[in-house]
């Protein structure tokens, strides 16, 4: 399987109701964004978590989120999917939850060093399927635990891209970066995961 | 191409957004590299793995807050 190719998971099917409940949703049936809210809320829960490392600002996040897509539903035009316009809101949530608690942590916007100037050294790999090796509990709990150690420059950039599947220029445009910007973050975070994941899945690792 | 000459291309040949003759010239040097090889393998490993995690369940507390939470607000949006 080709990692890099669009994936299609059972999540990810945008069920064929999904316009019906939004047009319904648009004229104020509340049991129709239920549904909707539903359907999404462990997806845009996972965001929030990863994005502010918090419990309890991922959980006033999300609920903003929702709260806002119901009261803004009017302005969604139906160009990109629901989940993709849902996303930003929750990710602009979540950003402001992150800034309030670390204010001085957290600049998205301004100039950093991407680094990796030289190949990584590394002579050992992993073996065709090292996730198999976890159950699933347990592989995303070292999922969110390797993530939750990027900057948050970072993680944010690969949450939106490699996890939830923004295009660049949609991750660009949502976190209001430049698209070399975002590359050169997400092939950063890229390496970075890669390296700290070694630490579970090499052979010989201390799993 | 060089070690170097890889990594600032990685990026685009991950996405694989590269043009065929340039392609071509990282998978020749990958054929070669034992190091780059590895890299190259396990960051896509890395994407797929993140790529194809289901998001657990909401703990039961988030849920009910949540669901508590919609209810009563989505009521007073709409009234």
């Amino acid at each position: 399987m080709d990692p890099v190719a669009q994936h299609t998971l059972p999540s990810q099917v945008v069920k064929e109701d999904e316009p019906n409940l939004v047009a319904a949703a648009k004229s104020g049936d509340i049991s129709a964004f239920e549904t909707l809210v539903g359907r999404y809320e462990r997806k845009i829960f996972r965001l929030t978590q990863n994005i502010t490392q918090n419990k309890e600002d991922a959980e006033d996040a999300m609920q903003e989120a929702f709260l806002k897509a119901f009261e803004h539903l009017g302005e969604f035009q139906g160009n990109s999917r629901f989940y993709t316009w849902l996303v930003r809101i929750a990710v602009n949530q979540a950003l402001m939850k992150l800034r309030k608690r670390r204010p001085n942590q957290v600049s998205l916007d301004e100039e950093i060093e991407t680094g990796e100037d030289s190949m990584p050294r590394e002579v050992e790999d992993w073996g065709p399927s090292p996730e198999e090796r976890y159950e699933q509990t347990e592989l995303g709990s070292i999922l969110s635990t390797v993530i939750g150690e990027l900057d948050p420059a970072f993680r944010i950039v690969f949450q939106l891209r490699d996890i939830e599947q923004l295009s660049t220029e949609e991750t660009a445009e949502a976190l209001d970066l430049s698209v070399p910007a975002v590359k050169s973050r997400l092939l950063r975070a890229r390496l970075k995961l890669r390296q700290k994941l070694g630490r579970y899945f090499q052979r010989g690792g201390n799993s | 191409m060089k070690c170097k000459g890889l990594l600032s291309e990685l990026a685009d040949y991950l996405d694989e957004m590269l043009d065929p003759a340039l392609r071509a010239e990282i998978e020749e040097h990958l054929a070669k590299c034992k190091n780059c090889r590895v890299v190259v393998n396990t960051t896509k490993k890395t994407i797929e793995i993140f790529c194809n995690s289901e998001p657990m369940p909401l703990p039961m507390e988030t849920s009910q807050k949540l669901h508590v939470a919609l209810e009563k607000r989505l009521r007073r949006i709409q009234a």
